[in-house]
């Protein structure tokens, strides 16, 4: 299993995933600068870290979506191997159109940081089947544009084809539609989320419930 | 037309750059000829009190600096302590008052941004962000404005560039109203050998600039800095500098991989007086000289004069020197970053700083004699009227009818109320090493790949600094100290923000004195060396000083992970222990300031020779395993950290005793005193281990807080939610009201 973390100029917490493949899994992950997104065709899974790429001007994703490393990831995407967004990289994929919805600036106008108790919407995807259906989990999270948002059309549309993941079971929804935290595409190859579950990996960093989006992921691609 | 050299001096010119009449005769003689303009420029600059400590010097020399940990003390962009396994870390704490009283949120931001570039310039990875601030009560509007956005500030700059703030403080007074301290401290780690330094060496080494174009904001900004601020006047100030984190990021992935070729041979960034500082500190510290060509300088507007160049304080700009024939690989490297990196010039042996503009010599200075020969004042320093009258009045206990209703009127206080309001808009887990978070004593980061821990704290009770600087100067640091114990850290070295008023007050002079006096003698019983810092005078509105405030920054060692140790009590049973008795310590107390309106009398005296032997038996018995909790006593005394000990658990409550007098007992400001919580089966080794504590309770699971009092008599009692509820909510609601 060989994961490519697609790093962005700005995409800071791309250290944070490379050490949780790397070190807390013992997974190969490889980080690829955006100029070398050609090669992403090698790899079984490609993450899109958080952080600020292209230091969220514009409005974050924005910026990123223009960028020639946006082609070779989505016909990546297409292939139907595994493509995670967290934090930044949710909202770069949103922007892309590999996922639905948008996101917009919390509620409070504030940049916020927690951790946050989700509840598991989805436990049979490639990335959540080592979760249950309705299961409470605590993710941390670090976001001024963390307000998901979603027309009414989609959602049905979404509901229907059981594309949302997480919802938040507590107050820092942030005003997201539908409470929704987390997010797969049609063909649920493509998971979206604002919390990080790669901050969640270790008892010694205070969280560990994101551990098992992982072993989701490699029980699935080994 | 720029004037001329004789225009400079006939009308004086050199004024308006702050400099003295006696000051510009200096130059004239170190030059031996008439400066011109930009050339009084240069020496304006780099002998404003900002770059030259000129009025802080002799004072700052008496600070210990040395100890065996020691790789890099002050002097250079930030000290290096040995932290052992060959690395090492790396911290600096600055001061961005001025800018952030203007614009407070770009002012708090490059304030962040200004101290990470001396971490990483030293070659070390930062890890990590801590703040410090000080501003009005909240009650003013303008306070309430400056305060959120310098938080914001602080945020954008740290969440924007990935680095975790994991630690900080923040009190308020009026003494700062309209006039805020926002002090960042940035701490870094790198391996011994990769250790840089500010040197242009090596005659025809190529100077080399990468980041931002220079522009011309903040031009002027040390000497605006060195000045006080007039309420009326404030049009006078520069264009403020603007910060890009993004930027910023960019730059620091680049210079972090320079720093690792044998290409490079020194680096510093472009702080206060930019291009000046750095090029003549650089060649001044190597015994070489800089010769720089503006031309090639990257520009952001057109038609710079030479001047404005080379005292713009535009952010994000690094300087260095590479070896003659690397250029091109290092241009290649920042190009991969989309940094632009060029050549601005190239290292003499003349020790000139020479600038070529236009293909003339425009100036043409000894490097040594900016960076090293401003003049160096004695100031006059006089004891205030008010410390002889204070130091002569007798302590009484505040008068206190209710002591539930004096406990909860004092969590709500803001410098006592919960700072998640602050923290929380800060990314603290970022790069995934956090351990402790802010909100308890100190914050800790994990050593990546080893089982260590750096702790790191910021503190200073400006209130005793003002009744007792040197008293006030000894807690700040074992206050620190006791923060990181606290958290199960040994206290490594220190890095300071002097923060005072107008040096030229004898009296501001004398309180500056006696700090560093009190600093030095903590410095040396809590075994930690100054190894870097900032000094920042004049912080005055309309010539009312703010209280001294010399802002402690520290950093310490956790040896071991499991020795990890937070404020909150873990489980009931738990048997509760105070180390230190309460006596009659209420000038400048939060108690005493809030039933009084104002501070009065004796700052809480301390003696070292206990605070030393306290906090090592302290920390020998976090480290064996014999404790569950701990927190030291600091403002608001027992009753406050009391509840600190159950805020935010599972349920917990505490079940107190208390001997003497209630009012003392509860609320003084007592130095060198800890509340712990240690389990059943630790309780015959603790007391062995920490002979001062004395048991007075326990943890139990009904979420109460119950204080008993001589002949058993209720002192407090009520549910730990009534008293949480006050603490949690008092931030927001000061900054929800309206005028």
């Amino acid at each position: 299993m060989k994961f490519a973390i697609l790093v962005f100029p700005g995409s800071g917490c791309d250290v944070d995933m490379h050490r949780a493949l790397n070190g807390v899994f013992g997974k190969e992950a490889t980080l690829v600068w955006h100029t070398d997104a050609a090669q992403l065709a090698d790899y079984d899974a490609v993450v899109v870290p958080g952080g600020a790429a292209y230091g969220d001007y514009l409005r974050p994703g924005a910026l990123a979506k223009g960028s020639d490393a946006m082609t070779h990831l989505q016909a990546f995407a297409k292939s139907g191997k595994l493509v995670l967004g967290v934090g930044n990289g949710f909202q770069i994929l949103t922007e892309a159109g590999l996922l639905p919805g948008a996101l917009l600036q919390n509620k409070s106008l504030k940049f916020q940081t927690g951790a946050a108790k989700l509840t598991v919407e989805n436990a049979i995807s490639q990335f959540t089947a080592e979760y249950n259906k309705g299961e409470e989990i605590t993710i941390p999270f670090a976001h001024q544009y963390g307000n998901y948002y979603v027309d009414q059309e989609t959602l049905k549309e979404m509901k229907e084809n059981d594309q949302i993941a997480f919802t938040y079971a507590d107050e820092f929804d942030q005003g997201s539609t539908e409470k929704i935290a987390g997010v797969l595409n049609k063909e649920g190859n493509v998971l979206g989320m604002m919390p990080l579950p790669e901050r969640a990996v270790e008892e010694i960093l205070g969280h560990v419930d994101g551990q098992r989006l992982f072993k989701s992921i490699l029980k699935k691609v080994e | 037309m720029e004037p001329n050299a004789q225009q400079v001096k006939e009308e004086k010119l050199y004024r308006q750059m702050g400099m003295t009449d006696e000051e510009f005769d200096r130059a004239v003689n170190s030059l031996g000829r008439l400066p011109n303009y930009t050339e009084t420029g240069l020496f304006s600059a780099l002998w404003s009190e900002h770059c030259s400590y000129k009025s802080s010097k002799p004072v700052l020399k008496k600070f210990p600096t040395s100890g065996e940990r020691v790789l890099q003390g002050p002097g250079e962009g930030a000290g290096i302590v040995d932290i052992g396994d060959n690395q090492a870390a790396v911290f600096k704490m600055e001061s961005h008052n001025s800018p952030s009283a203007i614009e407070p949120f770009i002012g708090a931001a490059t304030g962040a941004g200004g101290v990470l570039r001396d971490v990483f310039s030293m070659g070390a990875r930062p890890v990590a962000l801590v703040n410090s601030l000080r501003f009005g009560d909240l009650s003013a509007a303008r306070d309430r404005f400056l305060f959120r956005e310098a938080v914001a500030g602080i945020a954008s700059y740290g969440n924007g560039i990935g680095i975790p703030t994991i630690a900080g403080e923040a009190q308020f007074d009026n003494c700062y109203s309209t006039r805020p301290l926002v002090n960042a401290m940035a701490v870094g780690l790198l391996n011994h050998e990769d250790i840089q330094k500010g040197r242009a060496a090596g005659v025809g080494n190529t100077v080399m600039y990468a980041g931002a174009k220079t522009g011309r904001d903040g031009i002027h900004g040390a000497t605006m800095s060195s000045s006080e601020l007039t309420v009326e006047e404030d049009t006078e100030f520069p264009v403020m500098q603007a910060g890009d984190p993004f930027l910023e990021k960019l730059v620091m992935d680049a210079c972090l991989e320079l720093a690792k070729s044998d290409a490079l041979v020194g680096m510093q960034d472009m702080g206060a007086a930019g291009l000046t500082s750095a090029a003549a500190e650089m060649a001044s510290s190597a015994g070489y000289g800089v010769e720089l060509n503006l031309d090639l300088v990257p520009q952001r507007e057109e038609g710079m004069t030479a001047y404005e160049m080379m005292l713009s304080e535009s952010q994000e700009r690094m300087l260095f020197v590479v070896k003659k024939g690397r250029e091109q690989e290092v241009i290649d490297l920042f190009t991969k970053y989309g940094v632009e990196a060029v050549a601005v010039g190239h290292v003499t042996d003349d020790k000139m700083l020479r600038l070529v503009h236009k293909g003339e010599v425009v100036a043409e200075v000894s490097a040594d004699a900016l960076a090293e020969d401003a003049p160096v004042y004695y100031k006059e320093s006089k004891e205030p009227d008010y410390f002889k009258e204070f130091q002569a009045m007798e302590m009484t206990e505040p008068v206190v009818n209710d002591y539930k209703e004096t406990l909860k009127a004092l969590l709500a206080r803001p410098t006592i109320a919960s700072k998640k309001w602050i923290y929380e808009q800060f990314d603290t887990h970022a790069r995934r090493n956090t351990v402790v978070a802010p909100g308890s004593s100190a914050g800790v980061i994990r050593v990546e790949g080893t089982n260590k821990g750096l702790a790191m704290t910021s503190d200073c009770n400006s209130r005793y600094v003002y009744l007792d600087p040197e008293t006030g100067g000894k807690i700040a640091v074992a206050e620190a100290a006791r923060n990181l114990i606290c958290s199960g850290a040994e206290p490594l070295a220190l890095t300071d923000c002097l923060n005072f008023g107008n040096p030229d007050k004898p009296e501001v002079f004398w309180q500056f004195e006696k700090a560093a006096d009190g600093i030095s003698a903590a410095c040396l019983a809590v075994g930690s060396p100054v190894i870097s810092g900032n000094v920042s005078m004049s912080n005055e509105v309309n010539g009312v000083a703010i209280q001294p405030t010399p802002t402690i920054g520290m950093v310490g060692l956790v040896h071991d992970l499991s020795h990890v140790m937070t404020t909150n009590a873990k489980s009931a049973g738990d048997s509760i222990y105070v180390i230190g008795e309460a006596d009659l310590s209420f000038g400048g107390s939060e108690l005493q300031q809030m039933t009084e309106g104002k501070i009065t009398g004796q700052a809480p005296a301390i003696d070292l020779e206990v605070e030393a032997a306290r906090q090592k038996a302290l920390l020998s018995a976090i480290q064996n395993d014999l404790v569950a909790s701990a927190t030291d006593l600091s403002e608001g005394g027992f009753a406050v950290a009391l509840c600190e000990k159950v805020f935010g658990t599972e349920n917990l409550g505490a079940d107190v005793t208390i001997a003497g007098s209630a009012v003392t007992a509860l609320f003084s400001e007592t130095q060198s005193r800890f509340l712990v919580t240690v389990k059943e089966e630790n309780i015959a080794a603790f007391e062995a281990a920490v002979q001062d504590a004395v048991k007075i309770g326990v943890v139990t699971d009904d979420a109460k807080l119950s204080v008993r009092g001589e002949e058993n008599a209720v002192l407090i009692e009520g549910t730990v939610e009534e008293f949480q509820k006050e603490w949690e909510g008092a931030l927001q609601c000061l900054l929800n009201s309206e005028d």
